[in-house]
């Protein structure tokens, strides 16, 4: 026996306390969170300040289709929680893995972008204003769903090898808080890059 | 209260082979073993960056002094402020909260204790990159060894075209990757304060320095972001090309001083509030009574916490903004005396009519009110645009910073060292050495930062190299140099005290305070495990009911 015991009559029975990897996951969204908004800034401030072409009305193209995979994406791993708490492993998994699918369709959608843009007219990290905080915000958002991907993979993995159970919704659900924050940040990048900024 | 003593396995450790102790520490997960890493590792980068200090100051004791080259002098401010901040201060503070808060609010570790050895990993090889770039910064350019571009790197002197070789990248690098560590700590320690309390403990009964400590987490997660983003832009712009920074493209050298300031004037905060919770739990102890207005406290740091966030270009009054942000900047600057003011107040009023016991951690607490006041008031005078454009970038502003990281923050470290050590290592500290430490440190901090201010007012320009004679600045700076070579002496007496103290102080027993907070309860040092059977509290002062069952606090909170 090592600590005094300090227990005082009529203490609370009831003590709940939120649980820890929620209340860490939106320390992390935060952190991010205010790293996208120095990017998202300084492609706001530059705006129209490239000294040099190409600019973004002439070479831009709107990712619609990609973009409606990415956010509905946010729908299918929210069912796929739905299911997983329910103990519906079968479906979860479908779910699970619809959403990786959808995931990868928007990261060959930005990477056949990038490639159209860098071939075709010629605008890379390098050439101007737009370049540089164009490749670096979608970039930033691009390596974040790549890192999601890596994770919604693990567990599809485990999953698959059947061992992720009901007991395990908690914590999926902790990585879809991460996902949805993708989407999110997706809409405001859509916003600031292809709407204000062409 | 049960005074059973406990067996604490000490033969056990003492006779395994030192490389498996070593392994042990390496590969620890435990929340107080990481804390004293933490504190070791800043306390070995202190000695470091004092010495890096003191290379400045001797190059600046008599005009036209040749002590070391120019190019060694810029490297040497540089990386004496980037440790300082970002692998002293940051670190010793973050090895307190690791080592305090658990248990403080009665939990058996961290919310995640593997992130937390992670991120002292990641602090700690933040700093040997910072340091490999005395060997490795010289790259194939022959430019220099360390970084030599400022502690806060302004551009386009960061440009691949006026920064040669790989110095600059060691500095970007090692902020980045202490940044990491920095931001999964603060992760932490919100989610320990928040969902690791023992039953009892609603948020309006935690200690003030778990409440400190929590407002100084969120900080850093909303203050070492934007760092992080700056930084890779940075990199970005010195690898790939980019133009963020690049002037001559159509980029901003304006913009790097915003990102960097909206981290920099947070990091103040995120520094001088953990300060200000060793006070809230120093002062109370040492005058006999409970903090004056907790909940006041708790509020005026959670109102500092937010105006923190936007008083960031008070920092750039010389650049020349608009008149319409120059007037925000300045507004919020004053503002945030008003809760800054409340809580030296609320201090003072704890004290006020204590039983005040001056031992060592309440002197260094004293002394700190006096000189946090002062730092607060330059600040006050630098923060109002005018007086700024006059004295911007000179060693008035120098003084002033170090009034509050060494006047303010440092000396409630000293404070919270010897207020901790018993806790820490079992046994109690030298008095007579420590008050030895405390009046050469006060001698020392008073000749260097008070005589500093005044060669600012005269003109002297921070970061100059050397300077000509008969300009009124030959004696101020002498007397500056002579203080730090008294503020070296009690420093070295700091660390005697604290390695004799280690082993033959007296043995310190659980609670040499007869203090109230929970870590008393436990024996000395703790157990691994902290509570055998978690307690349960009902008020602030869970010890002071255990102590005073016929006046529990719990019947006026």
């Amino acid at each position: 026996m090592s600590a005094l015991p300090l227990t005082v009559p009529e203490a609370n029975s009831q003590w709940n306390l939120p649980a820890r990897g929620p209340v860490a996951m939106y320390c992390l969204i935060a952190a991010e969170a205010a790293i996208f908004t120095i990017f998202v800034v300084a492609y706001i401030f530059y705006i129209g300040k490239s000294l040099t072409g190409p600019q973004p009305r002439n070479v831009l193209r709107v990712p619609i289709f990609f973009t409606v995979c990415l956010l509905s994406s946010s729908l299918t791993i929210h069912f796929a929680v739905k299911l997983l708490r329910s103990g519906r492993l079968r479906s979860f998994a479908l779910w699970w893995l619809l959403t990786i699918a959808l995931g990868a369709a928007f990261l060959a959608g930005t990477a056949s972008e990038w490639r159209h843009l860098i071939y075709d007219e010629g605008l890379t990290i390098q050439t101007n204003l737009f370049g540089t905080t164009y490749y670096s915000l979608v970039g930033l958002h691009a390596f974040h769903v790549t890192v999601g991907l890596l994770a919604l993979g693990t567990v599809a993995i485990f999953a698959l090898l059947g061992y992720v159970k009901q007991e395990h919704a908690g914590r999926a659900e902790v990585l879809s808080m991460y996902w949805h924050f993708v989407d999110v940040v997706w809409i405001v990048v859509f916003i600031v890059v292809y709407i204000v900024g062409r | 209260m049960s005074t059973q003593s406990i067996a604490w396995p000490k033969s056990e450790v003492g006779s395994r082979p030192l490389a498996e102790r070593l392994h042990e520490w390496v590969t620890t997960v435990d929340h107080k073993r990481l804390g004293i890493l933490y504190i070791l590792y800043a306390l070995l980068l202190l000695l470091v960056g004092g010495a890096e200090a003191a290379i400045l100051r001797i190059q600046l004791i008599r005009p036209l002094y040749n002590f070391v080259s120019p190019q060694v002098f810029n490297r040497m401010f540089t990386m004496h402020g980037t440790t300082m901040i970002f692998f002293v201060a940051m670190p010793v503070l973050f090895g307190f909260a690791n080592y305090l808060i658990p248990l403080m609010i009665g939990a058996r570790d961290m919310a995640f204790p593997r992130l937390n050895a992670f991120s002292f990993w990641m602090t700690a090889f933040g700093g040997m990159l910072l340091y490999f770039s005395f060997v490795g910064g010289d790259g194939l350019y022959g430019a220099g060894n360390a970084p030599d571009v400022g502690w806060f790197a302004y551009a386009p002197l960061t440009a691949q075209t006026f920064s040669r070789g790989h110095s600059t990248d060691f500095w970007i690098l090692s902020l980045l990757v202490s940044g990491f560590g920095s931001i999964g700590t603060a992760i932490n320690i919100i989610a320990t304060v928040l969902c690791m309390r023992c039953p009892g403990m609603t948020l309006g009964k935690m200690p003030l320095l778990a409440w400190l400590n929590l407002v100084m987490a969120a900080l850093v997660i909303l203050a070492v972001s934007p760092l992080t983003a700056a930084q890779v832009m940075l990199l970005v712009d010195r690898y790939l090309g980019g133009h963020f920074f690049d002037t001559q493209a159509g980029g901003s050298a304006v913009m790097w001083m915003h990102f960097f300031w909206i981290f920099g004037h947070p990091e103040v905060y995120v520094l001088v509030i953990p300060a200000f919770a060793f006070a809230s739990e120093i002062i109370p102890v040492f005058s006999r009574k409970a903090i004056f207005g907790y909940p006041i406290m708790v509020a005026a740091t959670v109102c500092i916490g937010f105006i923190s966030m936007s008083v960031w270009a008070h920092h750039m009054f010389t650049v020349g903004m608009s008149s319409a942000a120059n007037t925000f900047f300045v507004l919020s600057t004053m503002a945030i005396a008003v809760p800054t003011g409340i809580k030296i107040f609320n201090w003072l009023a704890t004290m006020w009519g204590g039983q005040i016991d001056f031992k060592t951690p309440m002197l260094f607490c004293v002394a700190f009110l006096f000189q946090f006041l002062i730092a607060g008031l330059t600040g006050i005078m630098l923060g109002a645009a005018p007086f700024n454009w006059q004295l911007g970038n000179s060693y008035f502003v120098i003084a002033h910073f170090h009034y509050v990281i060494v006047g303010g923050i440092l000396f409630t470290l000293f404070g919270a060292f010897y207020y901790w050590f018993p806790k820490m290592s079992g046994r109690m500290y030298n008095e007579t050495l420590g008050k030895l430490h405390f009046w050469l440190f006060v001698v020392g901090f008073h000749l260097t930062f008070d005589f500093m201010h005044i060669p600012g007012i005269l003109g002297m320009p921070r970061r100059i190299y050397t300077y000509e004679p008969g300009r009124g600045w030959d004696i101020w700076n002498l007397i500056v140099t002579i203080g730090v070579f008294f503020q070296a002496a009690g420093v070295l007496v700091f660390i005697v005290n604290l390695l004799w103290s280690r082993r033959r102080g007296k043995i310190a027993g659980r609670d040499p305070w007869d203090a109230w907070t929970l870590e008393w309860s436990l024996p000395s040092p703790p157990p691994a495990y902290n509570f055998a059977t978690i307690p349960e509290v009902r008020s602030r002062r869970p010890l002071w009911d255990l102590k005073h069952p016929e006046d529990p606090d719990w019947q006026y909170e």
